[in-house]
């Protein structure tokens, strides 16, 4: 397999975007990356989307996304994996450049959830439609399941729910594409209103438009293209049992585990080489699972570490720098390949108040579902 | 949801069938055409115990359209003694007697009304045992 880089990035803002379409969303991100790189063609296109066809009725996105960047004609399809679509787009372009097959390739991921949908229904379907969702449960009920059986498990507590809310936020604000900008206390965030117990209002992550979009090529030519190139140097994925119920432990996201292993293996690197990282905090125990699950902490000590400041700007290991999911926003096709530009800014030194000093390696954790499949990817400065 | 697919889905909503694998023992619910433990092809169906504890639990605050009108409601994982576990409404108690362990009854229940036509949709729900 050949070397592949990043050598552009460029996404929306993340929040309520009323006068932006779907198809905006997309051109709007993937002009930004091919501008960033100064690039004027592509070879192919790849498209992660959760539920264009739910969320405002629109499937095939991939010649539709083409069409509308002025490239009809430019292969170009569509990847879903749930809320880790945009992860799975950027997987799959990084084999179509690795293989050899294709020398610019632009991986984007794009979701326009502010439309008139039910959005708690669509997301719902991510879950088992016949042994979960026909009973009532909801996404945050997953997740608070999942909660609950950490907190019986290693004594998780509701601070430390919180702490990772008011640290995010935290984040968040320092962040000009962020939607929720402002700041959140420990007393605000275990005062909001309950949504599945335990998990509060400020445990969630908000219902999000936006787009984002890399131009991935060869390595070797990726000079032709920018001074600052990001090798990426692993890709893992993995799946679990799609039912929570199905899961031995539900209070560990096996196949988060699983795909990190395979990144690392590929990457030849362990935890302690990764110098920034972006977790998919869907819900605040999100976090703490992704953090236990990457081997960032040991089992059932994510909670403690978080209330310590260790995955904070400055700490031992800063965990979503962007604000995550919580505060920078959720449209979940998109998410994965946001991370991904939060990483190449830090691994660039771009990514001004939020910058990690001399951050050379950092790492990505994309989740579909209640963890039913992830995606992982490690990106290094080069 | 078209009546094909609800039909399909009486014998584990109404009768609590589940799968057991002839080859390794493994107990799902529902049942399936491979065994996710050993890959053998073809579980037998099996009647779960009416009964389990709790695995872990939740309130539900934001219901789905369909809910409504019942939340808040505790749901459930709830583990059969042959192993099985199942997503569960918690019914005939407050939320706040929900706990870890919580020995429980699977009783028949109507689950919700579904479409337009409010088609009447069964399963089991969780009840504290008596």
């Amino acid at each position: 397999m050949r070397e592949v880089a990043i050598v552009g990035a460029g996404m929306t803002p993340f929040g309520e975007l009323w006068t932006s379409s779907l198809r905006d969303l997309f051109v709007d991100a993937a002009l930004g990356a091919l501008r960033d790189a100064g690039a004027d063609h592509l070879d192919a296109i790849y498209v992660g989307n959760m539920s264009g066809g739910q969320f405002v009725g629109q499937e095939h996105l991939g010649p539709l996304m083409a069409d509308h960047l002025g490239m009809a004609g430019v292969p170009s399809m569509r990847v879903e994996s749930a809320c880790a679509s945009g992860g799975a787009a950027l997987r799959a372009a990084f084999f179509e450049v690795a293989s050899g097959a294709s020398d610019l390739v632009l991986a984007s991921g794009v979701e326009k959830m502010n439309d008139g949908a039910d959005v708690t229904g669509v997301l719902a379907t991510a879950a088992d439609q016949e042994s979960e969702v026909y009973h009532g449960i909801t996404f945050p009920g997953l997740y608070a399941l999942i909660a609950r059986a950490h907190m019986a498990a290693h004594g998780t507590t509701l601070e430390d729910l919180a702490a990772v809310s008011v640290k995010n936020h935290r984040h968040g604000a320092l962040n000009p594409k962020a939607q929720f900008r402002g700041e959140v206390t420990l007393a605000q965030v275990m005062g909001s209103s309950l949504v599945a117990d335990p998990l509060r209002l400020l445990h969630c992550s908000p219902v999000s438009d936006g787009g984002a979009a890399v131009l991935l090529c060869p390595l070797e030519r990726a000079r032709e293209f920018t001074d600052r190139p990001i090798k990426i140097r692993a890709t893992g994925m993995a799946t679990s049992a799609m039912a929570l119920a199905d899961r031995k432990d539900p209070a560990y996201l096996d196949a988060v585990a699983a795909a990190a292993n395979r990144a690392y293996e590929m990457a030849r690197l362990g935890p302690t080489d990764i110098d920034v990282a972006e977790v998919h905090d869907c819900f605040a125990i999100a976090e703490l699972c992704a953090l236990e699950a990457l081997c960032f902490t040991e089992r059932g000590r994510a909670g403690e570490a978080t209330r310590a400041g260790e995955t904070t700007i400055g700490g031992r290991i800063p965990i979503n720098t962007s604000g995550g999911l919580k505060s920078k926003g959720h449209p979940v096709g998109a998410t994965g390949v946001a991370q991904a530009i939060e990483i190449v800014e830090q691994l660039r030194g771009e990514a001004g108040d939020r910058q990690v000093k001399d951050a050379a390696i950092g790492l990505t954790q994309n989740m579909g579902g209640s963890g039913a499949s992830s995606v992982v990817h490690i990106f290094e400065r080069v | 949801m078209p009546s094909p697919r609800y039909w399909r889905e009486i014998p584990a909503r109404y009768r609590l069938e589940g799968g057991r694998c002839p080859a390794c023992g493994k107990v799902t619910y529902p049942t399936r055409r491979v065994c996710p433990e050993c890959r053998h092809e073809g579980m037998e169906a099996i009647a779960l115990s009416r009964h389990g504890r709790v695995v872990t639990f939740t309130t539900i605050h934001v219901a789905p359209t369909e809910f409504q009108m019942e939340a808040p409601y505790p749901m459930a994982v709830v583990e059969t003694p042959e192993g099985a576990r199942l997503m569960v409404q918690v019914a005939d108690c407050a939320p706040d007697d929900v706990k870890l362990g919580l020995e429980v009854a699977l009783e028949f229940r109507r689950i919700q009304r579904e479409g337009r036509s409010g088609i009447l949709c069964y399963g089991h729900k969780a009840v504290p045992a008596r």
